[in-house]
């Protein structure tokens, strides 16, 4: 949806980290992308070489964990898989479902020189 | 360069918000020159020797949101501190926001003010409309952006300086996307959906109709000449936010602007509570 902020706001913690952990360069950036968070990670690739080019990272690698969409199902009292937001829930079509897992967009680690 | 924070802000333009021109933007790289070899890991087989390579693993474990979010809640702490309701208003373009806002100024008495921070790609021409309300008014152009973010809005407040007390109103970009993911430091976010658009836009656009606490159901004027199920539309928008409550309204001939502005009310009482400035 908005893949380049959200590259840029990677690009600002990279940033950050690297003066505080004292590296220079990046040579690998892992995400954990939830499939409810409304990111595309091929629009994340895409704008992640864009954005991290002249960089502390640029070239890096980018490496995009998937995180499937988990909800809680207050009809069935159980935990279902969803793979939009506000689907019924797959065993007894019931709408109430809070969502607990999958909406995350998140920087889990970095290789760094 | 800002000199709160060190942003160049590229292509954002806030009015009255001026940088420094000479301001060259160097962020203090480093540019090694890589002409020098690594020479150890280039043995047979390419193979490494363990504990020679430069590289490490650093653990991060942050949202790559944390940074506008710590914008975001420095402008909710400005705006609870100050006892400034703020609401983020969002829609697609033309939903009819800017009317709506004009109109709901004049509307609204109240023995409090009224400002607004206007967001779109290019021009001033809202702010413009809304400052002949006799209303503050800042124009924050987002250039490329296609959302307002924590980071602008807070150097919107600079300029802006919104009284104790006031009503801010924050005009999104009009985009049903993006700005559901970018908290501003916002009470809460108004989704504004006019009835010449798809009943079906909050299945279509979840994300920003479960965001929102209030959808205002624009233009109902036209509904004598349109096919817009309005009922089925409600449940569209319960159905991704159970939570969502709904007010028809025409800000073109006034119809329903009285729930509107109760709802207002109502919610500024419940938001100031313990705060000076509602006794005001």
């Amino acid at each position: 949806m908005h893949e380049m902020s959200l590259c840029e706001g990677v690009l600002q913690i990279l940033e950050d980290h690297a003066v505080s952990q004292g590296f220079t360069q990046v040579k690998t950036v892992w995400l954990e992308i939830g499939g409810l968070s409304g990111v595309d990670p091929e629009a994340m690739r895409f704008g992640f070489d864009a954005v991290m080019k002249g960089t502390l990272a640029d070239g890096a690698v980018l490496e995009i964990i998937d995180l499937p969409g988990q909800a809680w199902c207050m009809q069935c009292s159980k935990q279902v898989s969803v793979k939009a937001r506000f689907d019924a829930c797959p065993e007894c079509n019931s709408f109430q479902l809070q969502v607990t897992g999958g909406d995350e967009m998140r920087i889990k680690e970095l290789e760094v020189d | 360069m800002c000199t709160v924070c060190g942003c160049g802000e590229g292509e954002t333009h806030i009015e009255g918000h001026e940088h420094d021109d000479h301001h060259d933007h160097e962020h203090h790289h480093h540019h090694h020159h890589h002409d020098h070899t690594h020479d150890y890991g280039q043995g047979p087989a390419h193979a490494h020797a363990p504990g020679m390579s430069q590289s490490r693993m650093v653990q991060i474990e942050q949202d790559i949101l944390s940074k506008n979010n710590q914008y975001a809640a420095a402008n909710r702490d400005y705006f609870r501190q100050r006892g400034i309701l703020a609401l983020n208003l969002v829609s697609s373009p033309g939903s009819g926001k800017t009317t709506l806002l004009a109109r709901t100024i004049e509307g609204l008495k109240t023995g409090y003010t009224v400002a607004v921070i206007e967001g779109d790609q290019q021009t001033t021409n809202d702010a413009e409309r809304i400052r002949a309300t006799g209303a503050k008014a800042l124009q924050i152009n987002t250039g490329k952006g296609c959302h307002l973010d924590g980071h602008m809005v807070g150097h919107a407040l600079e300029s802006l300086k919104p009284d104790e007390g006031s009503l801010l109103f924050i005009e999104n970009v009009g985009n049903l996307v993006c700005p559901a993911a970018f908290d501003l430091g916002e009470a809460h976010k108004v989704a504004i959906l006019s009835v010449t658009e798809g009943e079906d836009k909050p299945l279509k656009y979840p994300d920003m109709f479960h965001a929102s606490d209030l959808m205002l159901l624009n233009k109902t004027d036209l509904l004598p000449h349109l096919n817009f199920d309005v009922a089925r539309c409600i449940a569209y928008a319960q159905q991704v936010n159970p939570r969502i409550r709904v007010l028809q309204i025409s800000a073109t001939t006034g119809e329903g602007m009285d729930d509107w502005y109760r709802w207002i009310e109502a919610t500024r009482q419940m938001a100031l509570i313990g705060h000076p400035a509602l006794s005001a």
